[in-house]
C-alpha cells in the first residue's frame, strides 16, 4: 500500500467508495480507506512516522489475507500534535469520503476526535466515522468521556496500573516506593492509581515520596533522585515518557541510585538509547507485548527491522486491523454502523492470545505484560534500537486481572 | 534536612547554575554589545552539542570540547555578518524576529542532518563514574574519591549519593571561561576595544576602529559560548532537538532577573535559580501548610484548595518565570541591572 | 452690524470617502460569498478559523504595529478566554445560565480582558526586548500552570463543550458548520470595524506616539505605562473574543491554546502580513491558516520553508506583504507601474525556478530522512525524483544554480528600474507641492 496525500486521486478513490458503500454490496474485494491523524513533523515526527510505518506495514501483512477478505489502505494526516489541527484533518478525512479514523498520540487530540466523531454521527446519519484509538490512554475516554463510535486498542493507564501493582506485591525487594510524575493529567492518574490500588492489594508497601513536575521542563532530575535517597526508596514507580524519562534513568545512575524502576514508556522514544549506556537498578516496563511473543511478533519485528531499519513496537497496529477485519467479516459489510454493532462486545484472536472489546465502553480486554530490560540472549535474540538489549518477558499478567470498571453510560445508535 | 542531603542539593544546585551560566554569560554579551536579544542563543547550544557528537564519533570527545565551540562561533558570526547586519537599521524588534526565525530554521536543519531521535552522546571513558562519594552513615558523614566503597552496601541507614565526575569537570569548565573572558575583557587590546564599543560605538569607529567588524567577533564569541555550554550539557545530559526548547525560555528569565546587560548579574542570577531550583524540589511544602502554620484550616473543600496545596517541589522548574514576574514588580531594573532594554 | 439671522443656506463640503464604503463593502461581500464558493467540510471550517485568525491578529498587531510591542505570549489571553468560554457554554447546556450561544464568544472577551488587566500591569511596565520577555516567562508560566491544574483546565483532555444548545433562534441551531460560519464573519467584521476605529481614538494615536517617541510622550503630558496598559488591555479583549469563536467552532478547548507555538505563530504571521499597515495581519491571518492547514499537508519541510519565508521577509522586506501591496499601489497610483510589469513578471518566472530546484533538493533530503522505506521515489509538482539518484539531484541542483543566476540577473535590472521610478514619482510629487 502507497502513502497517498495528493487530494485528487483520493477523491476519485474516495467517490468509488462511497459508491461501493452506498449500494451496500458484500465487502468482500472492497478497499477500505483509513485515516491516519497522528503528528508527523514538529517534536514527535519520529514517533508519528514510525507508527505511521507500522500501520503500513500491518496493512500490507493483513492484504495478502484477513477474514474479510478487503483490502485496507492508509491515508495519514499530520495533526502537529494539536488537537484542534485533528478537528481539520478529521474534517479533510470526511471530505475525502474516508469513514475509518486511527489515532493514538496524545489524550488530547484523541478526546478531540472521540467528541468531533460523535457529534458528526449525531448530526449527519448516513455518514458515520468510527474512531479506533490504539495508543492515548487516559481512562476518561471509556469512562466518563466514552462514545460507542470509539474502540480503544491500548490498555488503559488504570489497567496497566492494575497489572503493575499485582506483579509488584508479589516481589520482596518493593518495600518503600518512590513515585514520580509529570504534572499533568497522565501522570496524576499514574500516581493516583498507584496510591489506590496498591492500598488495597497490600498496604504494608510504604509510599516514602510523591513527586510532580512540569512537563517537559526539568532539565536536570539529580535534586529528585537525591531526594529519592534521602527517603531510603528502593522501587520508583512513574509514567513519564520522553526526555523526562531518559533524564531521570541517567541522573538515577549517575547519582549511584540503585532502585528498580517500574515505567509505562521505557520502550519507545530516545529511553533504550540513554538505557543502553548503563542503568543503576532494574528496569520493567508494563505494557501490552513484548520483543520475544511467539508468532506474529517475532516474525513481524524482524521483517519490519529488515525493511525500515526501525523497531516495531505499536504492536496494537495488529490487534487493530485484526478487529476491524473480523468485524467486517461478521457484519459482511464495510458500512460503520454494521462493523461497530459487530465490533461491541467482539472476541477475537489478538497477537498475544484471546481478546475481547467490551461491550460496555468498549475498551480492548487484553493480557498485559511485566518486562525488564535486559541483555539480548539465544531466547530472546531482538536487538531494541540497535542496541543489543531487549525487553524480556518476567511475568505475563491474564486480561481478568488488569480488568477495571467502568462507568461509561454508553448511548447506542438505535436505542 | 541531613548534612549529606544539603551538600548534595547545593552541589547539584551549583554544577546546574554554573552551565546555566554559561549560556547566559554568551547571551548577556552579545545583548550588552548589540541590544539585540539573541533568540537563537539556545539553538546555537544545540548545534553545539550535535557538531561535538559528531566529531566525538571520529576523533574522540576532547577534539570535539576542542573544535565545536569554535566551528559554533563561526557559524554565528557568518549569521551576524550576512543576515542580522542587513537588519540592523530596521531597528530592535526586527533583529529579535529574525533570530527568532534563525531558531526556527536551525531546529529544522538539526533535525534533517541528525534525525529526530536522541543520540548517544557520552562522556570520555575517563570521565564517567563519580568523582567522589558522599558517605552517610547513621551518625557520621564521610567523603570517599571514586566509586562508593563497601560500607554502603553492608552498613543498613547507609546512604551514599556520587557526584558525576563529568558533572565537576562541566563545572570546572564554567569557572575557566568565566575567568578566561574576563581576563579577555579587561587584560587584551581587543577586550578594551569591545568594552569601549559598549558604550560609545561612535567614538570607537571615529578612532578608526572596525566596529561592525568588533561587533561579527562578538556575535561569533557569544555563539561559540553558547556551543561550549553545548558540549557539556550535550554529553550531561540528553542530546535530542528539543533540548533547545528546554533551556531556551529560563535562560531569558536569567538574563532579566540578573540584569539585563549585566555580566555579574548573570551570574548571580544563574547560580541563583539554580540553587534555588535544587533545594526547591527537596521540600515539600506548600501554602496551605504555611496557612495552616499560621492557625487557619485549609481542607479540600476550601475555595482553590488546588493552588494552596501545589507543592515547592511542583513547581521547582517553573520558579524562574515566577521570580522573573516578582522581580518585574519590585526591582524592574533586575539585580544588577545595568542597560535598560 | 453682524446680521443675527442670517437664513442664508450654508454648505458643508465634506468629500463622501467613496474608497472607504467599497474597501469594507467588498470585505463585507467577501466574507458573504465565501462559503458559496468553497463548500466542502473542510473548506468551511478553514473559512471560519480565517475568520478567527483575522481577530486574533488584528488583536495582536495592536501591540506589535501600533504599539511596537513585541509580545512572544499572546496566545494565553486568547486561549484563557477559550477556556471561559467553554466552561460557560457547559452551564448554558446544564440550563443553569441563560445565555444565547451567539453571545457565548462575549463572555470570551471579557475573560481575556480581565486576564489582561490582571497581568498587564506587570508586563507593560517595560517596553522593548524587556517587554518581549516578560511576555515570554508569563505565557510559559501560564501553559505550565494550566496542566497543573485539570479542574479548571481539564487535564489532557481538554474541556469540551457542545454548541447545539439552548433554544434555537430563528431556526438556527450552530450545528450546520456554514451557520457558525456566518456568526463568526459577523463578529469578524465588527471587530474589525471597532478596532480600526480604536487606531483613529486618541488612545489609539498615543499609541503610535509611544511607539514612535516615547520620551516625548512623557514631556507631551502622558503615561507611556498607562498607555501601553490600556491599549493591552484592548488587546486582550479582541484576543479573548478570537478565543471564544475557536472554542465554538472546535468544541473543545486543550492546553494546547496558551502554549508557545501558538504563540509564536500569531507573531510570525501577523509580521509575514505586515504589522505596519491595519489590513496586513488580515492577510497574515488568512496566510495563517492555509500554512498551518494546508502546508503541512503537501510537504513535510513546511517548518523550514516557514522559517525561511519569514527570515527572507524579515531582511528584505520588514514591512510584510501589505507594504510590498502598498509600494506597488502608490507606483500604479502614479502610472508608472507598466514599465516595470515585465521585470515583475521575469522576477517571478526566475523566482519559481530557484524555488523548483531548492524545494527539489529539500523535499529529497526530507524524503531520505523520513520516509526512506517507502523506496527512493517521490512525487514532486508532478514529477517523479529518485532521492538516491544522481540525476535527480544533478538535474535540481542546475535548476537551482541557473536559476539563481538568471534571477540575480533580473533582479539587478528591476532595482535599477524601481530606483528609477522612485525617483521619476519624487519629481513628480515635487512638482505636485510646487504646483499648490
Amino acid at each position: 500500500m502507497t502513502l497517498n496525500r495528493t487530494w485528487r486521486t483520493t477523491a476519485l478513490a474516495a467517490a468509488a467508495i462511497t459508491a461501493f458503500c452506498g449500494a451496500a454490496l458484500a465487502q468482500s474485494g472492497q478497499t477500505v480507506k483509513i485515516a491516519f491523524i497522528d503528528p508527523l513533523s514538529g517534536p514527535f515526527a519520529n514517533i508519528g512516522q514510525n507508527q505511521l510505518k507500522s500501520w503500513q506495514f500491518s496493512a500490507e501483512q493483513f492484504n495478502k489475507k484477513n477474514a474479510a477478505g478487503v483490502k485496507f489502505e492508509f491515508v495519514a494526516f499530520d495533526n502537529k500534535a494539536s488537537p484542534q489541527e485533528s478537528l481539520n484533518n478529521l474534517k479533510a478525512a470526511i471530505d475525502q469520503g474516508i469513514r475509518y479514523v486511527v489515532q493514538g498520540n496524545g489524550s488530547g487530540a484523541a478526546a478531540a476526535i472521540s467528541d468531533a466523531v460523535t457529534k458528526h454521527n449525531e448530526r449527519n446519519p448516513g455518514k458515520e466515522v468510527v474512531y479506533i484509538n490504539y495508543a492515548a490512554v487516559d481512562p476518561d475516554l471509556t469512562n466518563s468521556k466514552c462514545s460507542f463510535w470509539h474502540f480503544r486498542i491500548d490498555a488503559d493507564t488504570s489497567m496497566k496500573m492494575e497489572a503493575l501493582t499485582s506483579y509488584m506485591k508479589d516481589q520482596p525487594t518493593v518495600k518503600n516506593v518512590y513515585l514520580i510524575n509529570q504534572n499533568y493529567s497522565h501522570g496524576m492518574q499514574v500516581s493516583r492509581y498507584f496510591k489506590e490500588t496498591m492500598a488495597r492489594k497490600k498496604p504494608e508497601v510504604k509510599i516514602v515520596g510523591d513527586d510532580l513536575h512540569p512537563l517537559g521542563q526539568v532539565k536536570d532530575f539529580a535534586p529528585f533522585v537525591a531526594k529519592m535517597k534521602a527517603a531510603g526508596a528502593d522501587s520508583i514507580v512513574t509514567g513519564n515518557w520522553g526526555q523526562d524519562l531518559t533524564l531521570l534513568i541517567k541522573a538515577a545512575k549517575d547519582a549511584g541510585l540503585n532502585a528498580d524502576f517500574y515505567t509505562y514508556y521505557a520502550v519507545t522514544g530516545g529511553v533504550p538509547t540513554a538505557m543502553a549506556a548503563g542503568v543503576g537498578g532494574k528496569v520493567r516496563v508494563v505494557a501490552v507485548g513484548h520483543n520475544s511473543i511467539p508468532g506474529t511478533v517475532i516474525k513481524w519485528q524482524d521483517e519490519f527491522k529488515k525493511k525500515f531499519n526501525d523497531d516495531w513496537y505499536t504492536l496494537q497496529t495488529y490487534n487493530s486491523i485484526q478487529m476491524l477485519s473480523e468485524g467486517m467479516a461478521r457484519a459482511k459489510s464495510v458500512d460503520p454502523v454494521k462493523v461497530a454493532t459487530a465490533m461491541s462486545g467482539m472476541k477475537f484472536m489478538g497477537f498475544a492470545g484471546e481478546v475481547q472489546m467490551r461491550k460496555a465502553d468498549h475498551q480492548l480486554q487484553q493480557p498485559l505484560f511485566i518486562t525488564e530490560w535486559s541483555k539480548a540472549n539465544a531466547k530472546n535474540p531482538y536487538s531494541v534500537e540497535n542496541t543489543g538489549f531487549n525487553f524480556q518477558e518476567v511475568k505475563a499478567i491474564p486480561a481478568y486481572v488488569s480488568s477495571t470498571p467502568t462507568s461509561c453510560q454508553m448511548k447506542r445508535p438505535g436505542a | 534536612m541531613d548534612l549529606s542531603f544539603f551538600l548534595i542539593s547545593l552541589l547539584n544546585g551549583l554544577s546546574a547554575g554554573l552551565l546555566l551560566f554559561m549560556l547566559a554569560s554568551g547571551l548577556t554579551l552579545i545583548f550588552s554589545m548589540m541590544g539585540v536579544l539573541n533568540f537563537a542563543h539556545a539553538s546555537f547550544y544545540m548545534v553545539g552539542a550535535y557538531v561535538a557528537y559528531t566529531i566525538t564519533q571520529v576523533v574522540g570527545f576532547w577534539w570535539g570540547l576542542l573544535l565545536a565551540p569554535p566551528l559554533v562561533g563561526l557559524l554565528g558570526a557568518a549569521f551576524e555578518r550576512f543576515a542580522l547586519r542587513r537588519v540592523h537599521k530596521f531597528g530592535h524588534v526586527p533583529e529579535l524576529l529574525i533570530t527568532f526565525g534563525l531558531s526556527y530554521i536551525i531546529l529544522e536543519l538539526v533535525g534533517l542532518i541528525w534525525g529526530r531521535q536522541a543520540l548517544n552522546f557520552l562522556p570520555p571513558e575517563a570521565l564517567r563514574g563519580p568523582l567522589f562519594t558522599i558517605v552517610e552513615l547513621p551518625g557520621s558523614l564521610g567523603f570517599e574519591w571514586g566509586t562508593p566503597p563497601d560500607i554502603c552496601k553492608t552498613v543498613a541507614g547507609a546512604v551514599c549519593t556520587q557526584f558525576p565526575a563529568f558533572r565537576a569537570f562541566g563545572m570546572a569548565v564554567a569557572v575557566l571561561m568565566l575567568v578566561a573572558v574576563w581576563l579577555l575583557l579587561t587584560r587584551t587590546r581587543i577586550g578594551l576595544i569591545i568594552q569601549a564599543a559598549l558604550t560609545h560605538p561612535d567614538a570607537v569607529e571615529s578612532l578608526g576602529h572596525n566596529v561592525p567588524r568588533v561587533f561579527m567577533l562578538v556575535f561569533g564569541g557569544g555563539s561559540a559560548l553558547a556551543g561550549l555550554a553545548g558540549v557539556i550539557g550535550g554529553a550531561l545530559r540528553v542530546t535530542e532537538p528539543s533540548m533547545a526548547l528546554a533551556v531556551g525560555a529560563v535562560v531569558f528569565a536569567v538574563i532579566v532577573i540578573g540584569g539585563m546587560g549585566s555580566l555579574k548579574g548573570a551570574f548571580v542570577a544563574s547560580v541563583g535559580l539554580g540553587v534555588i531550583e535544587s533545594f526547591a524540589v527537596g521540600s515539600d511544602r506548600s501554602i496551605a501548610d504555611g496557612l495552616m502554620a499560621v492557625g487557619m484550616a485549609v481542607t479540600p473543600e476550601t475555595l482553590g484548595y488546588a493552588v494552596w496545596s501545589v507543592k515547592v517541589s511542583q513547581i521547582a522548574a517553573i520558579l524562574p518565570y515566577l521570580l522573573l514576574v516578582l522581580i518585574l514588580i519590585f526591582r524592574p531594573k533586575g539585580l544588577f541591572g545595568t542597560r535598560e532594554g | 452690524m453682524v446680521a443675527q439671522n442670517d437664513s442664508r443656506p450654508t454648505y458643508r463640503f465634506k468629500p463622501y470617502n467613496v474608497g472607504r464604503w467599497v474597501i469594507w463593502g467588498l470585505y463585507a461581500l467577501v466574507m458573504l460569498i465565501a462559503p458559496l464558493i468553497w463548500t466542502s467540510s473542510l473548506s468551511l471550517t478553514m473559512l471560519t478559523q480565517v475568520g478567527i485568525a483575522i481577530i486574533g491578529c488584528l488583536a495582536f498587531n495592536m501591540l506589535l504595529g501600533q504599539g511596537g510591542m513585541l509580545s512572544f505570549g499572546h496566545a494565553v489571553y486568547s486561549g484563557l478566554g477559550s477556556y471561559l468560554a467553554i466552561h460557560t457554554l457547559n452551564l448554558v447546556s446544564e440550563g443553569r445560565l441563560g445565555l444565547p450561544v451567539s453571545l457565548v464568544p462575549l463572555v470570551g472577551g471579557l475573560g481575556g480582558m480581565a486576564f489582561a488587566v490582571l497581568l498587564g500591569f506587570v508586563t507593560t511596565k517595560k517596553a522593548g526586548t524587556p517587554f518581549a520577555m516578560i511576555t515570554l516567562g508569563v505565557g510559559e508560566l501560564v501553559w505550565a500552570m494550566s496542566l497543573m491544574f485539570p479542574g479548571f483546565f481539564g487535564g489532557e483532555g481538554g474541556v469540551s463543550g457542545n454548541r447545539v444548545t439552548g433554544a434555537p433562534v430563528l431556526g438556527i441551531t450552530f450545528g450546520p458548520q456554514v451557520q457558525l460560519y456566518y456568526l463568526i464573519a459577523l463578529y469578524t467584521f465588527i471587530c474589525t470595524a471597532l478596532m480600526f476605529a480604536f487606531t483613529r481614538t486618541p488612545l489609539g494615536r498615543m499609541l503610535n506616539a509611544v511607539r514612535d517617541n516615547p520620551e516625548r510622550v512623557e514631556f507631551v503630558g502622558y503615561n507611556t505605562q498607562y498607555v501601553r496598559y490600556f491599549a493591552f488591555i484592548a488587546s486582550g479583549f479582541f484576543m479573548g473574543i478570537a478565543g471564544g469563536l475557536a472554542a465554538l467552532n472546535f468544541e473543545i478547548v486543550t492546553a494546547e491554546v496558551v502554549n508557545a507555538v501558538r504563540s509564536g505563530a500569531f507573531l510570525l504571521f501577523t509580521f509575514l502580513g505586515g504589522a505596519v499597515f491595519f489590513f496586513g495581519p488580515i492577510i497574515g491571518a488568512v496566510l495563517m491558516v492555509l500554512a498551518l492547514v494546508l502546508l503541512s499537508e503537501l510537504t513535510q519541510a513546511w517548518l523550514l520553508y516557514l522559517g525561511l519565508v519569514f527570515t527572507f521577509m524579515v531582511m528584505f522586506a520588514p514591512g510584510g506583504i501589505s507594504s510590498l501591496i502598498m509600494m506597488n499601489l502608490r507606483v500604479a497610483s502614479f502610472g508608472k507601474l507598466r514599465p516595470i510589469w515585465g521585470s515583475y513578471v521575469a522576477l517571478l518566472g526566475t523566482g519559481a525556478t530557484v524555488l523548483a530546484g531548492a524545494g527539489a533538493m529539500i523535499e529529497m533530503v526530507y524524503h531520505l530522512q523520513l520516509n526512506e522505506a517507502l523506496g527512493p521515489e517521490l512525487k514532486f509538482m508532478g514529477a517523479t525524483l529518485n532521492a538516491k539518484g544522481f540525476d535527480s539531484w544533478f538535474g535540481a541542483a542546475f535548476v537551482l544554480v541557473v536559476g539563481i543566476g538568471l534571477f540575480e540577473i533580473v533582479r539587478r535590472h528591476f532595482v535599477r528600474q524601481w530606483g528609477q521610478v522612485q525617483e521619476e514619482i519624487e519629481k513628480e510629487i515635487k512638482k505636485r507641492e510646487a504646483l499648490i
